[in-house]
């Protein structure tokens, strides 16, 4: 396939829409608010995206998923930039990102809570709903879960374990 | 999209943060890999888990310093071949990251020790002069938080434990508390970026960084360590034995097939 006509700005938002997180593959790298400007600059499209965390192994596959989802189009002039400052938060997640990842059964970050910088060592973990049962009867099992974003809880009333996307 | 513009600075300024970019890189690196050793053989699944999660972050960590430092040093050298290609005395991480994973006790208060440093450089990293440190230091001071939470817990918990737990705990102390001193004490490197405002007084750090231990170790019923005689050489090239070992399995592949990519 090749495109008849230059791309875009609007068109490649669209395309963006259509890539996964390979992690959580019900978000699009949009709803997970990680794009954070396209641009295009006479042939060349420029996006860049940003980590959710230093070490995410989804970032290389995540770049190869945009190039391919682009490339599909007949675009192969691109350039993918990594940008770490101002960091990423979970609180730039959509609200449909939010619903998605409920839905799929991983409880979404708490609203405003993103505030993992400021050491909070003995204090109150905030409440967190059971994406099966929406429970607010629950525990933290590990601050440490199945991916570097999420933590491990359990619902004290319908006992289901479930993952937490944490604030960051 | 660049939010700040690069610092610029003179050659000389350039050369020692090349240095301490690089001397923050493989604190990270090596201290990755150790963590990493665990995987599979953590205490419990969460807590394998946990281990496992820490390494990624300080290797990802890792990665950007390198990047940068491959950039400061504009002599064609990449992230690899700063991190395979070095041998045991070009490493500049301080002796604390390289003393071997004991048993759980051992990796909680070496992590304990260096958790408690890593949080208060990058509280005041990130607000540095140089955008590029400031940037690395803003995305990694989430997760040093996550992890100076999870250490101190586990201080507490086997402080505060069995007579077991407490008994090795104090043990792990014993043996790993001299190596806390050179986290703090600045090498020549340090004193002159300390100078240019480019790296943070850790003078003025320690406070902080005592009133937490010393709230930690309250809660763990542990006495703080007192009149320890501190080891340092890791930061400028002399190590202890553990890291010619550490290197030789880190560095297998690239040092048997030199220039494997996958």
């Amino acid at each position: 396939m090749v495109a008849t006509q230059a791309p875009t700005e609007e068109l490649i938002w669209q395309l963006l829409e259509e890539v996964s997180d390979p992690e959580v593959p019900v978000l699009s790298i949009l709803d997970l608010g990680i794009v954070r400007a396209v641009r295009l600059e006479d042939e060349m499209v420029h996006v860049t995206i940003t980590p959710t965390y230093s070490g995410c192994p989804a970032m290389n596959t995540i770049a190869t998923d945009i190039r391919l989802r682009l490339l599909a189009e007949g675009i192969t002039q691109l350039t993918i930039h990594n940008q770490l400052s101002p960091a990423w938060t979970t609180d730039w997640m959509t609200p449909a990102g939010r619903a998605k990842l409920e839905e799929y059964g991983i409880a979404p970050p708490v609203d405003g809570t993103a505030t993992g910088h400021l050491l909070n060592l003995f204090g109150q973990d905030t409440a967190v709903r059971c994406p099966l049962c929406k429970s607010e009867h629950t525990h933290l099992v590990s601050q440490f879960g199945s991916t570097a974003c999420k933590a491990s809880y359990q619902c004290d009333d319908c006992q289901e374990p479930f993952d937490y996307f944490k604030c960051h | 999209m660049q939010v700040a513009p690069p610092t610029t600075h003179t050659p000389e300024t350039q050369t020692q943060l090349f240095r301490y970019v690089l001397q923050l890189a493989d604190t990270s690196l090596i201290l990755a890999h150790r963590l990493s050793e665990w995987c599979g053989h953590g205490p419990i699944l969460e807590q394998d888990l946990a281990l496992a999660n820490i390494a990624l972050d300080f290797l990802g960590e890792a990665r950007s310093y390198y990047q940068y430092a491959a950039e400061l040093e504009g002599q064609g050298r990449t992230e690899d071949d700063l991190a395979y290609l070095r041998s045991a005395v070009e490493y500049r991480n301080p002796l604390l990251v390289e003393q071997p994973n004991g048993d759980f006790a051992a990796t909680i208060v070496r992590q304990f020790i260096y958790d408690t440093f890593h949080y208060h450089l990058l509280q005041q990293l990130q607000a540095g002069p140089d955008t590029q440190l400031a940037a690395i230091a803003e995305k990694s001071v989430k997760e040093a938080a996550y992890h100076l939470k999870w250490s101190s817990e586990w201080i507490i918990r086997l402080g505060d434990g069995t007579e077991e737990s407490r008994r090795r705990v104090e043990q792990a102390i014993a043996s790993l508390w001299r190596y806390a001193g050179e986290l703090t004490t600045p090498n020549a490197t340090e004193k002159e970026l300390q100078a240019a405002g480019l790296v943070p007084d850790y003078a003025a750090m320690l406070p902080q960084m005592e009133a937490h231990v010393a709230r930690v170790f309250e809660e763990a019923t542990l006495p703080v360590p007192q009149g320890v005689f501190m080891q340092k050489g890791g930061k400028d090239g002399r190590h202890t034995e553990h890291l010619g070992y550490l290197l030789t399995e880190l560095q297998y592949m690239q040092r048997t097939y030199p220039g494997l990519t996958w």
